[in-house]
């Protein structure tokens, strides 16, 4: 049977590439400037290719190139697949070893105070890498443990060269603010911590008696549903009065860190927004289970608690981690904007970049937010995956 | 064992159980029989408070049934029911285990009293210990649910049209198991149904339902023999009445010594009057040769004497 074009090739792999090849050339992909005040010159690929590429580098992007375009016309072979995941993890670390040698030549070569700073052009190679890898793990269909550790894989050679690029301007802002990263880590996980813990316990008990009461249902999915509706800012900034006036009210809620500003608003209006999603997925979770399989246990001498911890939780579990899995993705980057009520975590750096106009600080800030929301949606999906190896 | 006295429900003020008076002895198989909407499933669930009745007493062991702690109470009685209810995330020998974990039994206990029941109920440990409710069929998901309502040995069996949904042929095997538990056991059994063969197969005797009372109480056999009135009689199928004795008597009283030429085709010695008489019609015969468990002739039965000895 004669297929359309359309569907024998892989039209986003296409895209991509040609989304990659407009980056490279017209995007720049450094900028250089003699200090870090003055903004930098931009540097396109080409440039840096032909100051330092040697014939090993241009075999290595024709093969690449080559490889891309098998992968465009042959969507289902999985060799081909493996083969454009490697590439990728081989052009992720390529093109930071390409910046990093630029960057040190620069400050051997020129100035010692010289700043490389990487450009438009170089995240957009990135992402377009990213997303290529993606897609190609998409077509090999793993399971998920298995996808997880391709990932890794696939960032494994960038994480081994991360070293290299030590004069780039990025690592240098990291190098001058290293003492904040770890704090402001902790903090941000603090504060998500805090939130979605609360939510899960509340939610969750919410959830179980909208089991049992329908109007407690009528009565709350509205209220979640407006406050999911409130822009983060604005929440934080309605929570801030109140907050203020109870701490001067109560002073024994001053001394235990309570006011206006600081964590205080921004665990406050997190926990608000995480519990809708964990409520709504608990009560689907909870209605899906088995209304014979209630009715048996508790003929069988089941107390309410042993229902449910024995039978509705577990059942329930695998509906109520996706709602979970969204809050903690959802509460992990509103948490940056936290920053703005004074509570910390990474949106500080990444607030203190945007308003010093320091970009390489913005990215510092924005990079282990979003690894963060990655990592916490993998751990979620591994976790998924492993409860639904048991059949239900 | 179980005693209702006085007994009555209400549901939104309707009565729909009015004055029940039962006295189930131990190791009946008593059956609820009934039209839909005779309370016959109210009955049961009554028993272990699953609906609290509204008036009169029920007795558990001599003691009234609300005295009871409601969890302790439930746990003494098995509950099977139609739709079973396995829980679809435990294996078949933790489905099993449930009420015996609740007692706190130790885990070489749960074990072997698992095997005991997967056996008795005609499944093989090996392949069905570990399997998940959603891997077996009808049939198989229905005598889990009985082993699990027998685990961990009830004084008492509450058995809700547990076969109800399954086909025949499964229904039938299904009914000789439990036929077989009630014999090798001497369990109470409390057994809802609407299938009139059913009761007739299984009950040592049967309590008809209508409208919310008690038609009439006996064996069997009383209740064919002597329906007390009108509903019984046509409940029970007016028209066939005697057929449905038939299939309740054996043909043993009426072998006789074989005189003259041994009639060609053999019935078992265990087979029923309807069975014989059954076969005689296939068969176009009058008389059968009976054999016994060995295959040897011990007799034989005739058409006339089957019909016209019935009765004595």
């Amino acid at each position: 049977m004669p297929t359309s074009l359309v569907q024998r090739c892989n039209p986003v792999l296409a895209l991509y590439v040609a989304l990659a090849i407009g980056a490279a050339c017209g995007l720049p992909f450094l900028r250089v400037s003699p200090n870090r005040l003055l903004s930098g010159e931009p540097v396109y690929l080409w440039d840096v290719l032909l100051q330092h590429g040697s014939p090993l580098v241009y075999v290595l992007m024709l093969d690449i190139a080559v490889l891309l375009c098998i992968a465009v016309w042959q969507p289902k072979g999985l060799t081909t697949q493996a083969w454009v995941v490697l590439a990728m993890a081989a052009g992720l670390s390529g093109v930071w070893l390409l910046a990093s040698h630029f960057a040190t030549s620069a400050i051997q070569a020129e100035n010692p105070f010289s700043r490389t700073a990487l450009g438009a052009g170089f995240w957009a190679l990135c992402a377009m890498a990213w997303m290529i890898a993606l897609d190609a793990i998409d077509r090999l269909q793993l399971t998920t443990l298995r996808r997880l550790l391709v990932q890794i894989a696939l960032l494994l050679p960038l994480l081994l060269s991360l070293n290299e690029g030590q004069h780039l301007s990025i690592a240098k802002e990291y190098a001058n603010q290293s003492d904040i990263f770890v704090p402001a880590i902790l903090r941000h996980l603090q504060i998500v911590w805090s939130a979605v813990v609360p939510a899960l316990v509340i939610g969750l008990l919410l959830a179980w008696r909208m089991t049992q009461t329908q109007s407690l249902r009528q009565a709350l999915f509205p209220v979640l549903n407006v406050i999911q509706t409130i822009p983060s800012i604005a929440l934080f900034g309605l929570l801030m009065a109140p907050l203020a006036w109870m701490a001067v009210q109560l002073p024994a809620l001053g001394h235990a860190g309570i006011s206006g500003v600081g964590i205080a608003p921004a665990v406050i209006a997190l926990f608000m927004y995480a519990l809708l999603p964990i409520v709504r997925s608990a009560l689907a979770g909870l209605e899906q289970v088995p209304a014979e399989a209630v009715h048996a246990a508790r003929a069988m001498g089941m107390s309410s608690r042993q229902l449910l911890w024995q039978v509705e939780l577990p059942l329930a579990l695998p509906a109520l981690l996706i709602g979970l899995r969204t809050a903690v993705v959802q509460t992990t980057g509103l948490a940056a904007i936290s920053a703005l009520v004074g509570a910390g975590g990474l949106g500080q750096i990444m607030f203190d970049g945007l308003f010093s106009a320091a970009n390489e600080l913005v990215i510092l800030g924005v990079i282990p937010i979003v690894l963060l929301a990655m990592l916490a949606d993998t751990f979620f999906k591994v976790l998924s995956s492993l409860i639904n190896v048991r059949p239900q | 064992m179980i005693r209702f006295e006085h007994t009555r429900k209400l549901y939104d003020g309707a009565a729909a159980i009015t004055d029940l008076n039962l006295d189930i002895q131990q190791g009946e198989l008593l059956v609820l029989l009934g039209p839909s909407g005779s309370g016959k499933s109210t009955v049961l669930k009554m028993v272990n408070r699953m609906v609290s009745h509204d008036g009169g007493h029920i007795f558990f062991n001599g003691q009234d049934i609300n005295s009871f702690n409601v969890q302790d109470l439930r746990r003494r009685m098995g509950y099977a029911i139609q739709s079973v209810g396995l829980f679809p995330h435990r294996t078949v020998a933790q489905n099993i285990a449930t009420v015996p974990k609740l007692l706190g039994w130790d885990a070489h206990r749960v074990q072997a009293r698992v095997y005991e029941l997967l056996k008795l109920l005609a499944l093989d440990p090996e392949p069905f210990a570990s399997r998940y409710p959603h891997q077996l069929s009808g049939g198989q998901q229905q005598r889990v649910g009985v082993a699990r309502a027998m685990a961990a040995n009830p004084d008492v069996l509450l058995m809700d049209e547990p076969f109800g949904a399954l086909d025949p042929v499964t229904r039938a095997a299904l009914q000789l198991s439990i036929k077989t538990i009630h014999r090798a056991t001497g369990k109470t059994i409390l057994f809802v149904t609407h299938d009139i063969d059913e009761a007739l197969l299984l009950a040592t005797r049967i309590v008809l339902l209508n409208q919310g009372g008690i038609a009439q109480v006996g064996t069997p056999l009383e209740l064919l023999q002597q329906p007390a009135n009108d509903f019984v009689a046509d409940f029970l199928g007016r028209a066939d009445l005697g057929l449905k004795q038939l299939s309740l008597r054996s043909i043993a009283p009426h072998i006789q010594a074989i005189q003259g030429t041994e009639p060609i085709y053999a019935i078992a010695h265990t087979a029923t009057l309807r069975e014989a008489i059954s076969q005689m019609a296939t068969l176009h015969v009058s008389s059968l040769s009976v054999t016994d468990a060995a295959g040897t002739v011990i007799g034989q039965v005739r058409a006339a004497d089957l019909l016209e000895n019935q009765h004595a």
